[in-house]
């Protein structure tokens, strides 16, 4: 088992660096609902390292959980093969993988206390006595619930459930940590919590964990990398700062935080930049290597805090950047940030993010015409 | 004004429930009790001389049929528990969308006059019947071979006649089990069989004990299945009771009889609910 490193930037263990801990060839899953097969997920092939944080993220009915449960052994798949640890587990029994899942509301055992539920692994596995004694206070430990043993779940908080379901699988040192929407029952403050504890817990076991989410938040803020799935489909793969930043399909640029979304005819194609121009100073330049000729139809996604929002004509070193004209529609106060959203000259609503870092006043009122600049590097060509 | 009426409310919701259980079961019980202490006949009238030798007579001179009672009702119960397990536990777990459909196909039967039912099984299990014909026709049986009047035609018809009783309460305790709790043992190295007995069956045990208690007490006062389908050596008390209240008129008998049956029966639900409590039943099946 590899322990991934602890600097203080971790950056994600590469994929190919030994044998996966996770790997999907060609896996296929067909349900049928009302005498009809659907496809809950589509070909796919997937690899994820030993000791890496993978995030499942989509919004439900996505093929997430279908994905796991058939890494769990719950499902098995239509076609294709999951191996675990390089060997071929397809049709195996969940009880027979070394593999172990944290469920949705924990599905804790309700006649069993702390010490019982959490020991079950392992006396199933038929450890001796003293060593599941020592494993149980060791695991209780570090999901801090020692004192607790004795208590039935229905005697426990939430968040106490949550780490005696953590503690009961990760207790069997399993080869891989499955993680069902482990965070959703929890009010948002244990949620942030758990999440930086959860992030500790793994950084300490070295286990890989697989963690199926809906909020992309927490997919953003815990994995090494995150595979973005939507009907079935995984639409893209990356680290969180890939997936956030160069979004390559209009679903993940959806889905993930907030995108502006503009179309438009390259007018122009030099420099490995493609531009777009609405009116005489309304422009969107994009990179686009050599995927794009003038004349195609392309989509271009910004993100909202990389948005420059000026009351009058940008600066002439702007050039090169994108400008766009509009009307202030609507100006919302946050708090850390005030959002815009801007009626442009692209057709397209922006939403603007600016930060309220030092002028106390905000930039423009509903009403205002502004002039929205960004960098070049800061357009993503998406759907190409 | 508004304190005394919020003081009061509780009392008035009592109201409805402790005058019904007060017309219907306090009176009576009463009634019954005085019955049983008198002397007399049918014919001079019934009067109360607190004789209390009407229960030692009725112990020396009913034991057997008390006794057999509470066999049948228990062979009845182990039988039932074996049968309605399996049932129960396919409905709940592999129903589907059709677990009404098959709770309601269970119950169908019993929408039929319990007497009449009963009745419909001395046809078939008669010795020229549809059951006995064919098997001493072919000489899997010798044609002496009868059913009806054997204390396996009596327990066969108990358990028929009270089968929902023990399917319902533990299909209610199985029904009531997260899948993922199931799961989660699979989960955690559990075979299906080692997941059914750490998981399943102690978590399904409040109900086997519900259903022990709705089944075995009426099993044990039943006076229909030994009447239509039994013959005088498996005479049960309930029998004994209905005769003496019926035809020969003995109440002051018949009333003590049945105190002394709820006294068993009662003495017995409270011991069996002490020795396995439904919180400790849980924890002796989860070792």
């Amino acid at each position: 088992m590899t322990t991934p490193q602890q600097s203080a930037v971790s950056r994600p263990p590469t994929v190919t660096d030994g044998t996966p801990a996770i790997r999907f060839a060609g896996v296929h899953k067909n349900y049928l609902a009302h005498g009809e097969s659907v496809a809950a997920v589509k070909r796919t092939d997937l690899a994820i390292a030993q000791g890496e944080f993978f995030s499942l993220l989509g919004p439900s009915g996505c093929g997430k959980t279908t994905t796991m449960r058939m890494i769990a052994g719950f499902e098995e798949p239509t076609a294709g093969k999951v191996y675990l640890d390089g060997k071929d587990v397809t049709g195996v029994a969940p009880n027979k993988r070394d593999i172990n899942m944290v469920f949705q509301s924990y599905a804790l055992f309700p006649h069993l206390n702390t010490y019982q539920n959490v020991a079950f692994g392992l006396e199933r596995k038929k450890v001796a006595k003293d060593e599941i004694k020592r494993r149980v206070g060791e695991i209780l430990d570090i999901v801090s619930l020692t004192g607790m043993e004795k208590r039935a779940p229905r005697e426990m908080s939430g968040g106490q459930q949550q780490r005696v379901a953590l503690a009961r699988a990760l207790v069997n040192r399993p080869r891989a940590l499955l993680l069902d929407e482990p965070l959703g029952a929890l009010d948002l403050k244990l949620r942030q919590q758990m999440q930086v504890e959860l992030k500790r817990i793994q950084r300490e076991v070295g286990i890989t964990f697989v963690y199926v989410t809906h909020d992309q938040g927490e997919a953003l803020t815990m994995s090494d990398r995150i595979a973005v799935m939507n009907a079935g489909v995984i639409e893209q793969l990356g680290t969180p700062r890939d997936i956030y930043e160069r979004p390559s399909t209009r679903f993940v640029a959806g889905f993930i935080g907030t995108s502006n979304i503009v179309e438009g005819t390259a007018d122009r194609v030099e420099n490995g930049l493609a531009l777009l121009t609405y009116s005489q100073q309304d422009r969107v330049v994009v990179p686009c290597g050599s995927a794009v000729r003038a004349g195609d139809k392309i989509e271009v996604s910004v993100r909202p805090e990389k948005i420059d929002l000026h009351r009058g004509v940008p600066p002439v070193s702007a050039t090169g950047a994108s400008v766009l004209s509009g009307l202030v529609n609507e100006v919302v106060y946050h708090g850390t940030s005030t959002n815009y959203t801007v009626a442009t000259a692209a057709g397209a609503d922006f939403t603007v993010f600016d930060q309220n870092a030092s002028n106390a006043d905000d930039l423009a009122d509903r009403g205002d015409r502004v002039y929205l600049t960004w960098a070049p590097q800061h357009s993503y060509l998406i759907g190409v | 004004m508004n304190r005394l009426k919020r003081q009061l409310a509780p009392y008035f919701l009592v109201l409805p429930g402790g005058l019904w259980l007060l017309v219907f079961f306090a009176v009576p019980m009463i009634a019954m009790l005085s019955l049983s202490l008198q002397q007399g006949d049918v014919v001079y009238g019934y009067r109360l001389t607190f004789h209390w030798q009407n229960y030692t007579d009725a112990i020396s001179g009913y034991h057997d049929q008390l006794v057999r009672s509470l066999i049948y009702a228990a062979i009845g119960t182990i039988l039932l528990i074996a049968l309605s397990f399996p049932v129960a536990h396919w409905i709940a777990f592999y129903g589907g969308k059709r677990k009404p459909t098959y709770l309601f196909l269970l119950l169908l039967p019993f929408f039929v006059s319990f007497v009449l039912r009963t009745i419909s099984w001395r046809q078939i299990l008669t010795d020229d019947g549809p059951v006995l014909q064919p098997l001493k026709h072919i000489g899997v049986l010798p044609d002496s071979y009868h059913l009806l009047g054997t204390p396996e035609a009596v327990i066969g018809g108990l358990v028929y006649n009270y089968l929902p009783f023990m399917v319902l309460p533990i299909y209610v305790a199985l029904e009531r089990i997260d899948p993922r709790v199931v799961e989660a043992s699979r989960d955690l190295y559990a075979s299906p069989a080692l997941s059914f007995r750490k998981v399943i069956l102690p978590l399904a045990l409040p109900g086997v004990f519900a259903g022990v208690l709705m089944s075995f007490v009426p099993m044990a006062s039943d006076y229909v299945n030994s009447e239509v389908l039994g013959s005088q050596s498996t005479t049960m008390i309930g029998q004994v009771i209905q005769s003496k209240y019926l035809q020969t008129s003995d109440y002051p008998t018949a009333s003590a009889l049945s105190f002394i049956l709820m006294a068993v029966l009662l003495v017995g639900i409270f011991a069996y609910a002490r020795a396995l409590g439904t919180e400790d039943v849980m924890k002796v099946a989860a070792r």
